[in-house]
């Protein structure tokens, strides 16, 4: 084995750089190729079952899958997500910004919502919002105790729809909240300061600096709070708001009594809506990552010298005469 | 604690032939993190286009008094001027002898004026070069985007890096980090620049590259307080070096007096340990 590793005179060089790479041969891993067969066998086993088993009805699941109804339940069900995020999302980030601020009285007011948000069961959330209007059946400006200068029925202004949203929405932004929290701590402190050092306002340090950074760490788990919404909206039925996907394919298979199928229905679509979201997120993640990950190009050229000046940048791990963080 | 912001004790022992006006007027500062005492009753004047250098050991406390100057650290107790101008609270006392904080949008105006460097660079890392330099004086100053781009080009071809501008910061080795960072302090004009060891997180080839930069500004008139362990900087450059340890300033003085005949026995010690 030794002598064939030495450089053989007969290969010519690879390149002019008088050196002639190392020619290897990859180990051995038997595990994968035993764990290939394990899986290839139960996966067929897998379709064979998928394909012959008569109660899963592929007929059907054709028929229904470019269902009108089925179409605009994927419609509202998307709506109901993207709606419900973006509350979420602009709810959070106040909370967030609320929870880290100087004033008490902000902070226990975002510690309060996030509480009880997210101590009550979505479902449960729902429920009451499709209550809502018996509950507070007109909302009244005026004067405390004093006179009405303006009155609305609830029952005009909140229809399903938006209740199903508000209670979506408002369930999500208090998990956010925490994860829009620590992906705001997890900024370096030195970045507000320098911010501050320039003379920024907090708002400006915030909105220009902190949160764009925060963005990279929020992003990751904020694709996740977006898919997990998405199969939450199944529940909106609570409210009771029943043009989603969940439901039109309920209603489906309810009227032609073969659940099976439908449910198919629903579950390819969630997955693929899902497929998209996670294409949605990629880009996302590239984007707040840029500056960070030094592999992502920003301009075509001078690659290698880039390189050289990132190899160089190594700052030195022990500094001769360090500071006492105080 | 006897020296109150009411009765400031005179400002330094020292001064030059000719004295320019004073930029910086730090008075009987004291600062206590609980009950650590990191600053003792600090006096330091910097006068226009003057260079002070502050040096001393680790835990000397000159980077809190540094930090005290553009009031990223409120002083326990004594007052810092800027131009004759009290920083951070109104100019008299109160009736009842407290002092009047100013609101946190007029802190931020006094500390627009002064630039400062940290000891690891602290750039914007989603920001280019560029865009780093032109975030203040935009955000703050409200300038114009291609006149504050304009402004940001000539200030990093001026630090060496008109070819990095649209480089991100994890793309710069360290010192042209660091350069970039002097060039987004320069592009808000500040009056003074206060240097807080802004080569001591650099591998040592890259340490003359910032130091070329700090003379250039030095040499520019620009009034600068630097903390750094580089004597022979502030040998070349320094018009007064301070020398603090545990939150006292010891010693100060021309080049020639504290670095290169030092009084105390603790500067002695100090200067063969980093000589």
């Amino acid at each position: 084995m030794s002598i064939t590793q030495t450089p053989v005179p007969s290969e010519p060089p690879s390149t002019t750089q008088g050196f002639m790479p190392i020619r290897a041969k990859a180990a051995s891993r038997p595990g994968t190729w035993i764990s290939a067969v394990v899986v290839a066998v139960l996966a067929l086993g897998l379709l064979w079952f998928l394909v012959t088993n008569p109660v899963l009805a592929w007929g059907t699941v054709a028929t229904y899958l470019l269902d009108v109804k089925v179409i605009q339940g994927v419609g509202w069900t998307l709506l109901l997500t993207a709606a419900s995020m973006v509350l979420g999302t602009a709810v959070a980030l106040t909370a967030a910004i609320m929870r880290r601020s100087e004033n008490p009285v902000l902070r226990g007011v975002s510690w309060a919502y996030i509480f009880v948000f997210r101590g009550i069961p979505v479902y449960t959330q729902l429920v009451f919002w499709g209550l809502f209007t018996v509950i507070v059946p007109k909302i009244v400006i005026g004067v405390p105790f004093g006179p009405e200068l303006l009155s609305f029925s609830t029952r005009d202004l909140l229809t399903a729809f938006w209740a199903a949203v508000i209670g979506l929405g408002l369930n999500e932004g208090a998990y956010l909240a925490e994860i829009i929290r620590s992906g705001l701590n997890s900024v370096d402190r030195g970045q507000s300061e320098a911010s501050k050092a320039l003379g920024m306002s907090d708002g400006t340090i915030l909105r220009r600096i902190i949160v764009p950074q925060a963005m990279r760490v929020i992003v990751p788990p904020l694709g996740n709070e977006t898919i997990g919404m998405l199969k939450t909206t199944s529940l909106v039925l609570a409210v009771p708001f029943t043009l989603d996907l969940t439901f039109a394919t309920n209603g489906i298979a309810n009227k032609l009594f073969t659940p099976i199928p439908l449910l198919i229905v629903a579950a390819l679509w969630y997955l693929a809506i899902t497929s998209v979201l996670m294409v949605g997120q990629y880009y996302l993640e590239k984007y707040f990552g840029r500056g960070f990950d030094a592999r992502t190009p920003t301009t075509g050229r001078g690659g290698r010298s880039r390189q050289a000046a990132v190899n160089r940048a190594g700052t030195t791990p022990n500094d001769p005469l360090p500071e006492v963080e105080l | 604690m006897t020296q109150t912001p009411e009765n400031p004790v005179p400002g330094t022992d020292w001064t030059p032939a000719a004295p320019p006006r004073p930029v910086i007027e730090v008075e009987a500062v004291h600062k206590s993190f609980g009950d650590l005492h990191v600053l003792r009753a600090c006096d330091l004047t910097v006068r226009a286009g003057e260079v002070a250098v502050l040096v001393g050991p680790s835990g000397s406390g000159k980077s809190t008094l540094l930090r005290c100057i553009n009031q990223l650290e409120e002083p326990t107790a004594g007052r810092v001027l800027i131009d004759g101008e009290v920083q951070g609270f109104q100019p008299d006392p109160l009736p009842d002898g407290r002092w009047q904080k100013l609101p946190s949008a007029q802190i931020a105006a006094q500390r627009s004026r002064i630039g400062m460097v940290f000891q690891r660079f602290h750039l914007f890392p989603h920001l280019t070069a560029l865009a780093n330099v032109m975030e203040a004086p935009v955000q703050v100053r409200g300038l114009a985007k291609a006149e504050a781009e304009q402004k940001a080009r000539a200030l990093l071809e001026r630090v060496g890096l008109a070819d990095r501008a649209d480089h991100y910061p994890a793309e710069l080795s360290g010192g042209q980090q660091q350069r970039v960072a002097i060039a987004r302090a320069l592009a808000m004009d500040p009056e003074l620049m206060l240097f807080d060891e802004p080569t001591s997180a650099l591998d040592p080839e890259l340490v003359s590259e910032v130091l070329a930069v700090l003379k250039d500004l030095a040499a520019d008139g620009m009034t600068m307080v630097v903390v750094t362990h580089e004597m022979g900087f502030a040998r070349e450059v320094a018009d007064q070096v301070v020398f603090m340890d545990e939150g006292r300033i010891l010693e100060r003085g021309t080049p020639e007096q504290v670095v290169d005949h030092p009084g105390s026995d603790r500067l002695k010690g100090f200067l063969a340990s980093v000589l």
